[in-house]
């Protein structure tokens, strides 16, 4: 029986109903993995302990967790135990940490198999997973087309079947848009509710670790082994954390959702411009209210995270200086050569083009001006979305202003092209809020996203609102023709 | 022409926390190179400090003791720069917000009290150590002081020459041993500053360009850097030549200060919030806690040895001078009765000997428990105070307990009246003519007599008891 394509709901059925063992679903799950090696999802996999653990989940009978021996993949950018992790990057490229980040010990611990690391943008810095060192990957829907990005492995992987969920992170938008691009459902929690100790850091104040499944339902199984306060990470919040999977079957009558005025539709393509008008009604069908809610500060969202998220790059990645561990240059004159040599043969162009960035905006005389301006900006945000909210329950948008592009064809002369690819996600990373992504139909064959907004720790009502909607919808259920590959 | 110094000192006090300021490992000196390291002191990616509130409360009973603002939100900054040693190429320190602002401290001069200002003082983390001669061809890299908790107390520049630059760092040091911050050990680095160093022509306001010399770790050094640095910029300005504002190092090899090379510094630490770190926020209850659990402070303690135990002004003083010397005293004294035998011993023979080992007290081979026993038996008149002298020596020397040796080498005094009669009874009949012109008015010669007692018990006869029986039998 064929585990491609199914979500962890199903999968989890199958094996209550002993149908298949966690070690054959963990077997099929390399199987494809290497079906599909041209995709390029998969950085390092996780073969010998993977089937090892599956073997010891088939051997407890014990086990009621709704994870225990589901195959997952995990971002290349959290630290695991023993198994190499590389953001990507030439100067990791011959890291194995001595520990786990916690997001991954927590699905671990909840039986999930890790089966391999995803490829993605180095460093996480990037909207199309081309700054890879590990080479670019393909969109399952479009050979030769990109998957988005950062955690674009993550998608391709789940959007190909090949696991039924993956973890991510998300700065800018690293989860919900590569889970647009690939047509699949990808979750940003709330700032600390999922603890960063062991993922390797892009922007302290930004980064978010969070699901990517096939469907709401499966982000809340996943997010529910994922949540909780870590005594690690001092920035993770310290609150309950609800049974996200509980509720997410309330109706959305009454259900107040903004859109926001300042994002002007009109100038989008019309085809994704369409298509969030459809979902505008089905949402409506469904008993939901729209109200068109202002922003004021919102269109500043741009400029000021690529101020803050530089910065904060510039400083968290120069521990990576060859001196201790990851890549060392060789033929060095002095320990200024060493850093010198080795970090411009480690890193990729555009890292380095961000640690020059936020090297620039945090240097005496134009600190105020960028880094401490943009902090001033954000909090204005931050206050925008708190007024909004008193309002409405959440938010709507695009995910992305476009479907997946050609290999190449963005930002390769411009890099502030890309960058624009965040203009719906990036203002939930400054302001530390929830949001969603969800398939919601395609354009040009090339799957589109909706992305959902909620308040502080409101991933609940975004996981309602999306299962009610996937309930009644079919985007979800869409898959890529794989004969390409 | 008649020029002025002005000084300003940086001080960097290791903070005594079981663990370091942002993880759990330990901070003991000594330990192998690169084992008191975890993940979160090299470094490693994904990795992320938490704050060890203990240096804390430390940095806050410093604050408290100089009578500065405590600011009960700390922020942390990152201050960015490569160096080998510091393992995330940023340290997490204090910028804008420090933990500590204002307050003062009293120097002792010569002849007066004069208070020095501070400006400010804030919690840091240390970096490790580079060790460049011990493998051929390699610099070799300890992470074991990386992390380790600092407190950099910034003085105002009113500090006038290098023995008030002594004098602080003396007061700094008696200071931060007393409240228990740290146990003030400057060979290992625990104490240590930067010195500031400008002058100008008498009567001016301005203030003369500085330099800054770096990492001075002994009293005698401070003295000896500062002078150099003085005459040196005095030197130049008589040239007519400028000083140059910079960073510098005392080589106390050469006895001069020299500048660093440019690479040993860097010039734009690109300081902004640390974002992983919250801010922490100290409650009121927390403060209150501290207040309560402050310790006694030198002067407190000199009240305390006049008014409890009857010591002299000048005694207390003495003994309340230093931390270690103060804890043993009050070990001792609960010890006995006869308080100013004790501090006669604190101040007399006991200082004699740590003065010229150089050691501190907690450091020698005595303890509060021997020290005790010492003063019981001279009290109790076991043994006299001469024999406790030798007593005294072995102690040093062995650590054995007065009672042992006194047993091991048969040094009890003798008391008992019928043993120093008989021995008496040998004196006076082996010494006919001595006993003749005593009794014709030679009173002098008494103290032959009380001699040759001594002699023929090794000094162990009971003076008291020789004295009156003595005067007895000579009737």
């Amino acid at each position: 029986m064929s585990v491609q394509f199914k979500s962890i709901t199903e999968l989890r059925a199958m094996l209550d109903d002993k149908l298949i063992s966690a070690s054959e679903l963990t077997q099929e799950s390399f199987q494809l993995a290497k079906k599909y090696k041209e995709l390029n999802c998969f950085v390092t996999m996780n073969e010998e302990s993977g089937k090892k653990n599956a073997n010891s989940i088939d051997l407890d009978n014990e086990s009621n967790s709704m994870l225990a021996g589901i195959p997952l993949a995990q971002k290349d950018l959290f630290c695991t135990e023993g198994l190499r992790t590389t953001c990507s990057s030439k100067i990791l490229a011959n890291f194995i940490p001595p520990y786990s980040a916690t997001a991954v010990k927590k699905l671990e611990d909840a039986g999930s198999i890790t089966i391999g690391k995803t490829n993605m943008d180095e460093f996480a810095m990037g909207s199309s997973n081309e700054t890879s060192f590990f080479g670019n990957v393909h969109n399952p829907w479009k050979k030769g087309y990109v998957p988005g990005g950062s955690s674009g492995g993550s998608a391709a992987a789940v959007s190909a079947g090949i696991v039924p969920g993956a973890t991510g992170t998300d700065t800018g938008g690293s989860i919900r848009q590569p889970a647009a691009h690939c047509g699949i459902t990808g979750l940003k929690p709330t700032y600390g509710r999922v603890s960063r100790w062991g993922m390797i850091a892009f922007a302290s104040s930004l980064d978010q670790a969070g699901p990517l499944a096939r469907t709401a339902e499966d982000c809340a199984i996943l997010l529910n082994a994922m949540s909780g306060h870590d005594s690690k990470d001092t920035t993770s919040l310290n609150s309950t954390v609800p049974d996200f999977s509980e509720n997410i079957n309330q109706p959305l009558d009454g259900l107040k959702i903004g859109i926001i005025k300042e994002f002007n539709l009109d100038d989008l393509d019309k085809e994704v411009q369409a298509r969030f008008e459809d979902s505008k009604r089905t949402y409506e069908k469904l008993g939901a209210q729209f109200i068109e809610v202002s922003l004021p500060n919102i269109s500043a969202s741009v400029p000021t995270y690529y101020s803050i998220a530089p910065a904060e790059c510039s400083s968290n990645l120069s521990r990576f200086d060859g001196v201790r561990f990851g890549y060392r240059a060789e033929d060095t004159d002095d320990l200024n050569d060493l850093y010198i040599k080795s970090r411009s043969e480690g890193f990729g162009d555009e890292v380095k083009r961000r640690i020059l960035i936020g090297t620039y905006a945090l240097s005496a005389g134009y600190y105020d001006a960028y880094y401490k301006k943009a902090q001033q900006v954000r909090r204005l945000i931050k206050n925008d979305f708190d007024n909004v909210f008193q309002t409405v329950d959440i938010l709507m948008t695009p995910t992305s202003p476009n479907t997946a592009f050609k290999f190449g064809s963005k930002g390769s002369q411009n890099p502030i092209e890309l960058y624009l690819e965040d203009l719906f996600t990036i203002s939930s990373n400054l302001a530390g809020l929830p949001a969603i992504s969800i398939p919601h139909g395609q354009v040009n064959s090339l799957p589109v996203g909706l992305q959902l907004i909620g308040n502080f720790l409101r991933e609940d009502q975004l996981l309602n609102a999306s299962h009610v909607f996937q309930q009644n919808s079919d985007f979800h259920l869409a898959q890529p023709n794989l004969e390409n590959f | 022409m008649s020029w002025e110094t002005v000084i300003g000192l940086e001080t960097h006090v290791q903070l005594s926390t079981k663990t370091k300021l942002f993880s759990r490992a330990s901070t003991a000196f000594g330990a192998s190179p690169n084992t008191n390291v975890n993940l979160i002191d090299c470094g490693l990616p994904g990795v992320l400090p938490s704050v060890n509130k203990e240096a804390f409360y430390k940095a806050i009973r410093f604050g408290m003791a100089i009578d500065a603002q405590i600011n009960q939100t700390s922020i942390f900054d990152r201050k960015n720069y490569f160096y080998a040693d510091l393992p995330k190429g940023y340290q997490i320190t204090q910028m804008d917000l420090p933990i500590v602002l204002g307050g003062s401290i009293d120097i002792q001069l010569e002849e007066s009290i004069k208070t020095i200002n501070i400006t400010r003082a804030h919690l840091e983390e240390d970096a490790g150590k580079s060790i460049h001669d011990e493998y051929d061809g390699f610099s070799a890299i300890d992470l074991n002081r990386a992390g380790t908790p600092l407190l950099e107390i910034v003085s105002e520049p009113e500090i006038s020459d290098a023995k008030e630059a002594v004098a602080y760092m003396k007061a700094m040091h008696q200071l931060v041993t007393y409240l228990d911050v740290s146990d003030g050990n400057m060979a290992q680095g625990s104490l240590r500053c930067d010195a500031n160093v400008s002058i100008r022509k008498k009567g001016e306001k301005e203030l003369g360009t500085r330099t800054e010399i770096k990492n001075i770790n002994s009293f005698k050094f401070i003295e000896k850097a500062i002078n150099f640095e003085v005459k040196r910029q005095i030197k130049l300005l008589e040239n007519g030549d400028k000083v140059t504002q910079e960073t510098r190092l005392y080589d106390s090899s050469k006895d001069e200060t020299r500048p660093m090379r440019s690479k040993e510094f860097a010039n734009d630490y690109r300081y902004f919030p640390e974002p992983d770190l919250l801010p922490v926020v100290i409650s009121d209850e927390e403060i209150q806690k501290i207040r309560n659990e402050f310790p006694e402070l030198p002067k407190e303690k000199e009240a305390r040895y006049q008014d409890k135990f009857g010591l002299s002004a000048y005694d207390s003083q003495i003994i309340s001078s230093s931390k270690s010397m103060a804890d043993f005293f009050d070990a001792a004294a609960e010890k006995i009765e006869n308080y100013s035998l004790l501090s006669n011993w604190l101040i007399g023979e006991i200082s004699a000997y740590l003065n010229k080992e150089q050691i501190e007290i907690h450091k020698s081979k005595l303890t509060s428990d021997n020290v005790a026993m010492l003063i019981n038996r001279i009290d109790d008149q076991t043994i006299s105070g001469k024999i406790g002298k030798s007593i005294f020596e072995e102690m040093c020397l062995s650590g054995s307990t007065p009672d042992e040796i006194i047993e091991s080498q048969g040094l009890e005094q003798i008391s008992d009246d019928g043993a120093i009669e008989e021995i008496i009874m040998t004196v006076i009949g082996e010494n006919p003519s001595q006993v003749k012109a005593y009794l014709d008015g030679k009173d002098k010669l008494f103290g032959f007599f009380v001699g040759q007692v001594m002699k023929l018990t090794e000094g162990k006869a009971n003076p008291k008891a020789v004295n009156s029986i003595l005067k007895d039998k000579l009737k």
